[in-house]
């Protein structure tokens, strides 16, 4: 125990003796944060959108509103053929583009069916892409339906006429679909996960690179002694950004924790063990710095963006992909975040992401451990 | 006597490379053991095994009694270890470093205060203790270095080149506290490419290319040299050492400095070569027998092993 102390009071002592490093440390997840809750936005509103209006009518002008009215779509372009509206989704200045025929006035005046083209441009974002042609399609059945209404309502039987089924949804949890409400929680477990796999990458190797390993491995000191001296004092920086984070999360985008905050604080320093160790076990695996660097990035850090499920949901995951999503102890504490902040879920009602995480956290300490040699 | 240290056959292979090469020796207890030789004669590599931190490739070794392979973290309890990067943390204090490293060899939390003060005035570092290490000079972070290595009181110390990079008059400090610690029973193992410090030791092992080829106390290694060292002084000292190569009885001939040394058989006489030279023009100042340092004993085994190394291929 003692030792272990001597480790740990060593380890906090290199970190107060850097204050440029510890202001970085303290101060760059809060700043990115702030960068990314503003700026990470999944609402896409005014999709900017062509028309070619061949028509020219009350009808079709009638109908283009329909487009128009609510905040998804704005018209930035008066297109006069298909051809340049093909051409402005090219150049990307359109994403969508609306064709309407020379005799649409008539077949909507005479009741005949008129047609209409929809062009949506593939080839941006896919999540985007689909909620654009969910989009067109409702309103586009909107008014086609409602047309279909005031013809309905000129002749005798409308008197009695009724939609058959009136639906309407409920958005539980975060109704307005505010999008840091959704963010914040999310990027908390990745600003963390950054935070403790760098520090920990370094834990050991730079020790080996400046010479004072070969000091350490010639004395008595155990593995674990060494691992765990080196990984409180990291825990406690990590847990101090947590609740800077969770302060900011709160003043700047009123993210209030629904739930328990002890048990996110157990959680957290939990995903924050799992990920100490995978740093130290990475730094154990490597020569020099850089080399624990390039593995810190490529092999967690830039995954935990990608597929841990704060960007894009996992469900669509080749098997592959999915398991290499599971053994990153992130990936389960994002559900357990938006658990207990966004939905106020106990920690015990999440247990198919506590398990997990506990279950990783343990196993990477303990090879992190393990794969220290005491040897040259 | 006790042994400190004893090796049977110690062996080390990098691949083809053979880093140690079969070494046999013992030091016995409270004796310092100088290990001599190039850079790259595995010196390092044969302390490393010692001291528990390398795996040996085949052969023995034990240290205190214990052996290096079974018993490494046993045998990291008992030594004090000083490398020559002295490696020791830039961002803590003299005082922070020592009391680190006692405490991680296990020196109780209620006599290490005491003991980082005894070992602080011992390596004469009172007065600095609150500096930090970076700003310290060579010559004081290898005296810390070495109160980090007796902060235990180890019964046995190994020095891997803990002098290099130290000036003269520091190394003559250094080695004199070596002195009063061995004084105490301590027993030492030093490895050293500097030959003056030789003289240091009480036995002398000399390595080259992974084999220890010779092991005994400086003065018996230099009286076992084959004939009679002269020194000379002449003038015209490039003309005297072509002359002297060619004449029967001399064994060998280098320059020191302005001088040169000239070894000759031991029944051979030196004042036939002084008529030798004079005959060619050259003046003899002064002729004096003297006794050969460690270094010329070190270039005259190296010569031997190379002759012996050339008659095996020639078999």
């Amino acid at each position: 125990m003692d030792r272990l102390w001597s480790v740990v009071k060593k380890e906090l002592l290199h970190i107060w003796r850097d204050p440029r490093t510890l202001g970085l440390i303290l101060l760059l997840p809060g700043m990115l944060l702030i960068l990314l809750g503003y700026g990470i936005n999944f609402e896409r509103r005014n999709i900017p959108a062509a028309v070619a209006d061949l028509s020219k009518t009350d009808a079709s002008r009638e109908y283009i509103e329909y487009y128009t009215a609510s905040q998804d779509f704005e018209l930035v372009y008066d297109a006069a053929s298909e051809q340049e509206i093909l051409d402005l989704i090219d150049q990307d200045l359109v994403n969508v583009g609306l064709l309407i025929p020379e005799d649409f006035g008539r077949k909507v005046a005479t009741g005949e069916s008129a047609s209409v083209m929809l062009y949506v441009n593939g080839a941006s974002d896919p999540s985007d892409v689909s909620a654009i042609q969910l989009k067109l399609n409702a309103i586009s059945q909107m008014a086609a339906q409602e047309i279909l209404i005031e013809r309905i309502q000129s002749t005798p039987a409308a008197a009695s006429l009724q939609l058959p089924i009136n639906a309407s949804s409920l958005t539980l949890y975060n109704p307005d679909g505010v999008s840091y409400l959704f963010m914040i929680p999310g990027l908390i477990p990745i600003l963390l996960q950054v935070q403790a796999l760098i520090l920990s990458a370094l834990a050991i190797v730079k020790e080996r690179e400046q010479g004072t390993m070969e000091q350490l491995i010639v004395t008595p000191i155990k593995s674990w002694e060494l691992m765990l001296g080196k990984l409180i004092p990291y825990l406690i920086v990590s847990v101090l950004n947590l609740f800077a984070l969770l302060w900011l999360g709160d003043i700047l985008f009123d993210v209030k924790i629904v739930g328990n905050l002890w048990e996110l604080v157990g959680l957290s320093m939990i995903f924050i063990v799992g990920s100490l160790g995978m740093g130290v076990l990475i730094s154990n695996l490597s020569r020099t710095q850089m080399q624990a660097i390039y593995m810190a990035i490529f092999i967690v850090l830039i995954p935990a963006i990608i597929l841990s499920g704060l960007l894009y949901s996992r469900g669509n995951m080749p098997i592959v992909t999915y398991i290499y999503s599971e053994l990153l102890p992130v990936t389960h504490y994002l559900e357990i975040t938006r658990g207990i902040m966004l939905r106020g879920v106990s920690a015990a009602m999440l247990w198919s992401s506590t398990l997990p995480l506990i279950l990783l956290s343990v196993i990477y300490f303990i090879s992190s451990v393990f794969t220290f040699r005491k040897r040259i | 006597m006790t042994r400190a240290i004893e090796t049977s056959q110690l062996t080390k292979q990098f691949g083809d490379f053979v880093a140690v090469d079969g070494v046999d020796f013992y030091i016995p207890e409270g004796e310092i053991f100088g290990l001599l030789g190039p850079n790259g004669a595995g010196k390092t590599t044969l302390m490393r095994m010692l001291c528990g931190i390398m795996r040996p490739t085949s052969g023995e070794g034990r240290v205190l009694g214990l052996d290096i392979v079974r018993d490494a973290e046993a045998i990291k309890k008992r030594i004090g270890y000083m490398s020559q990067l002295f490696s020791l943390y830039n961002d803590l204090t003299i005082v922070e470093n020592i009391a680190f490293y006692a405490s991680i060899y296990g020196v109780p939390r209620e006599t290490r205060r005491k003991r980082v003060a005894q070992v602080i005035e011992l390596t004469g570092l009172q007065g600095l203790e609150n500096e930090l290490t970076r700003d310290l000079s060579g010559a004081w972070r290898q005296r810390l270095a070495l109160a980090c290595a007796i902060a235990h009181r180890p019964p046995i110390l190994f020095l891997d080149e803990a002098t290099a990079g130290v000036d003269p008059v520091s190394r003559r400090a250094f080695w004199d506290l070596i002195y009063s610690m061995a004084g105490e029973g301590v027993s030492v193992l030093a490895t050293t490419h500097y030959m003056d410090e030789a003289d240091y030791c009480n036995t002398i092992g000399m390595m080259y290319r992974g084999r220890l080829i010779a092991v005994a106390s400086p003065d018996t290694l230099k009286d076992q040299q084959p004939g009679i060292l002269y020194q000379v002084d002449c003038d015209r000292p490039a003309n005297a050492i072509e002359v002297l190569q060619l004449q029967p009885g001399v064994m060998d001939t280098s320059f020191h400095g302005a001088l040169l040394h000239v070894t000759v058989e031991p029944n051979g006489e030196f004042s036939r070569l002084e008529k030798t030279l004079k005959q060619q023009g050259i003046e003899v100042r002064s002729i004096e027998d003297i006794q050969p340092s460690i270094e010329d004993v070190f270039l005259n085994l190296v010569d031997e092993e190379r002759v012996t190394a050339q008659s095996v291929k020639v078999e």
